[in-house]
């Protein structure tokens, strides 16, 4: 009796699940299989269009490096600012917390602007290194992956950030402490311990990361242009400007099962590597 | 077991003048210590006393504000704690969670730079030592706690270290298998004839395990003997009350002569005691006696004070009675229980025959 009363609590969500979330999938399916915008001629003529045609390989390649190269770029900074975070004072870590999160206070487009006035022809990076001396010309790093790459890892930041802290946080102060003692240098704790231990956290970070870059139209719009080809801004000429919903929905689907394939490769390594500590 | 090289292995280990100070407040201040090769030395307090403080000053994880550390003579205080060659056990072992058991005895040698065959060869060895030979391929979860100390203490020694260090050791530990772990450790130590500093606030143990204690209050020494020393003639009003149960009762020096003392009670009796040092006549004092020092007696007499008797309570082969002096000082007496039982009309207090009662300035 009770373990139906608990299920029947599950049921609202699970309607509006299936009503908001399976059902337009399934119907993203559906559309997919017909070979004219009107939606008329069922068939397989938009896949066979999509992966058939080797541009749409180099934007999969490209969307997935682009999720992957961001992914680097939140470890490589966001790993050294959570053992910074770490070792800072309770006061210093209330400071950190605030600025880590705040970015996620802010809207992506609000964002994702700041960085064009950054990144500019005439923006903050290039008068400063122009008036150094250190370039002649202005940089071109709007419109370009790089100028994406730098924007999508502080605005992905936080999503590093926060699970790596949560995890690392909770870790014995004294295995630190323990692997020193035995003799081991800094680094062979931070590689042996501390990074073994954080693996449940560092995987969500590049989780989060991955799929919310590889996804993010916006930032990808704004500050690539149409210059660089992304899925999302394929689904969107497809969908709003050939009206095209049969092909747009082929792309989506492409983009939903390539994430997916990566998400699910990431997650089985934490699991593995996770498998130590909390298994 | 004192075989030349272990005898020659052992460390001495000097404290000079510590200091250690977080932000305005000290947690250690000015404690100088020389502990003797292969000596095993409790540090003993309350919590706050500023003993696990020392610890890591000596471990290298907390730096000092003044004051040295030597081993064997010479100063350690700018090598790192990775460089100092001193092992410690933590009191929640700190065992690393995601290697097996050989991995984490293996790990010190491993960050030495020793690798193959030499490093199996001593896990094996240490882990025989602890008698946790079966148990190589088990994560520290899968363990007990008095196993995983015991990985822990395998894990310490296994890189030969110059001095051992325990951080409240035995505090997670239930009562029976604290006791089977302290002969443990004290049998491990002196096989290996190590200099060991043991930090706890557990006087049995202090007493159990160390050959010295060094009595700790607000960041200071404030005795540093042998365990029966400490016992029978604390030298502070602290370390008589920390240590064991004690009755104190106030009085005066009423004269002093030919080194014997003269103290009145206050509970209306004049005893004659061995002149205690830097306490001259006239001086208020507490009197310090151990509850198995004093008896009941139904006999008046000079050296002997009435009391109002309380609850008589068995405990184990001992008879404690409780007691109450004419000036209101609560007094417990322990002697042995007889099989005579119940004695009425014994309402006078006396100190027995081998009494070694203390004197302490009674403070304003």
């Amino acid at each position: 009796m009770r373990k139906l009363a608990e299920w029947q609590l599950a049921l609202p969500l699970a309607l509006a699940f299936a009503s908001i979330f399976l059902a337009p999938l399934l119907m993203l399916v559906g559309v997919s299989f017909f070979n004219d915008d009107k939606i008329s001629q069922p068939g397989f003529g938009q896949w066979a269009k999509f992966l058939g045609d080797p541009f749409s390989y180099k934007v999969i390649a490209d969307t997935m490096l682009l999720g992957l190269k961001t992914v680097c770029a939140t470890i490589v900074i966001g790993y050294p600012l959570a053992l910074i975070y770490l070792d800072a004072s309770p006061r210093l870590q209330k400071v950190l917390i605030f600025i880590i999160v705040m970015p996620l206070l802010l809207s992506v487009v609000v964002r994702t602007f700041a960085w064009i006035v950054v990144l500019g022809r005439e923006g903050v990076v290039n008068t400063i290194l122009l008036q150094l001396g250190i370039i002649s010309e202005p940089l071109r790093l709007l419109q370009t992956e790089l100028g994406l790459v730098i924007s999508l890892t502080q605005i992905e930041m936080p999503l590093m950030l926060l699970p790596l802290i949560s995890v690392m946080s909770r870790l014995d102060p004294n295995l630190r402490d323990a692997s020193s003692a035995l003799g081991a240098s800094r680094w062979r704790t931070l590689f042996k311990v501390i990074v073994p231990l954080s693996m449940p956290g560092l995987v969500a970070g590049c989780l989060l990361v991955f799929a919310s870059s590889t996804t993010a139209f916006i930032s990808q719009t704004v500050i690539g242009g149409v210059r660089l080809i992304y899925l999302p801004l394929l689904i969107w000429q497809q969908s709003l400007v050939v009206f095209n919903w049969p092909f747009a929905a082929v792309v989506s689907l492409t983009l939903l099962v390539s994430v997916l394939t990566v998400v699910s490769a990431l997650s089985y390594l934490g699991r593995r590597t996770g498998g130590y500590v909390h298994g | 077991m004192q075989d030349a090289s272990k005898a020659k292995a052992a460390r001495t280990l000097d404290v000079e003048d510590l200091t250690v100070r977080y932000g305005t407040s000290t947690a250690v201040d000015g404690v100088t210590l020389a502990i003797e090769p292969g000596e095993v030395v409790a540090l003993l307090g309350p919590s706050g006393c500023g003993k696990t403080t020392l610890l890591r000053v000596i471990a290298g994880f907390v730096r000092q504000a003044a004051g040295r550390v030597r081993v064997d003579g010479t100063v350690i205080d700018h090598l790192p704690p990775n460089q100092r060659n001193i092992g410690i056990v933590f009191q929640n072992y700190a065992l690393f969670p995601h290697m097996t058991v050989a991995e984490n005895v293996a790990y010190g040698l491993r960050a030495r730079g020793i690798g193959g065959p030499e490093v199996a060869a001593r896990v094996s060895r240490f882990l025989e030592i602890v008698q946790l030979g079966g148990f190589k391929e088990r994560l520290p979860r899968q363990l007990s706690g008095g196993q995983q100390q015991r990985v822990a203490i395998a894990r310490a020694l296994a890189v030969e270290p110059q001095i051992l260090l325990l951080d409240e050791p035995f505090a997670a530990l239930d009562r029976n298998l604290r006791l089977d772990m302290q002969i443990e450790v004290k049998r491990l130590q002196r096989t290996l004839g190590l200099t060991t500093i043991l930090v706890t606030h557990d006087q049995d143990e202090a007493m159990s395990v160390a050959d010295r204690i060094a009595v700790m209050n607000k960041g200071k020494v404030e005795q540093f003997d042998s365990p029966v020393a400490i016992y029978d003639r604390p030298q502070t009003l602290f370390v008589n009350g920390f240590i064991g149960t004690t009755n104190l009762m106030p009085g005066r020096i009423t004269s002093l002569q030919d080194g014997t003392a003269t103290v009145s009670l206050d509970a209306g009796a004049s005893l004659l005691l061995p002149a205690p040092q830097g306490l001259g006549a006239g001086q208020p004092i507490l009197l310090s006696v151990r509850p198995e020092q004093l008896a009941l007696s139904s006999a008046a007499g000079p050296e002997a004070w009435k009391v109002d008797p309380g609850l008589s309570l068995p405990i184990g082969a001992q008879l404690v009675h409780e007691a109450r002096t004419a000036d209101g000082a609560a007094l417990k007496i322990v002697e042995p229980r007889r099989p005579t039982g119940a004695e009425p009309g014994r309402i006078y207090c006396t100190l027995t025959a081998d009494a070694r009662p203390s004197l302490f300035p009674r403070p304003a």
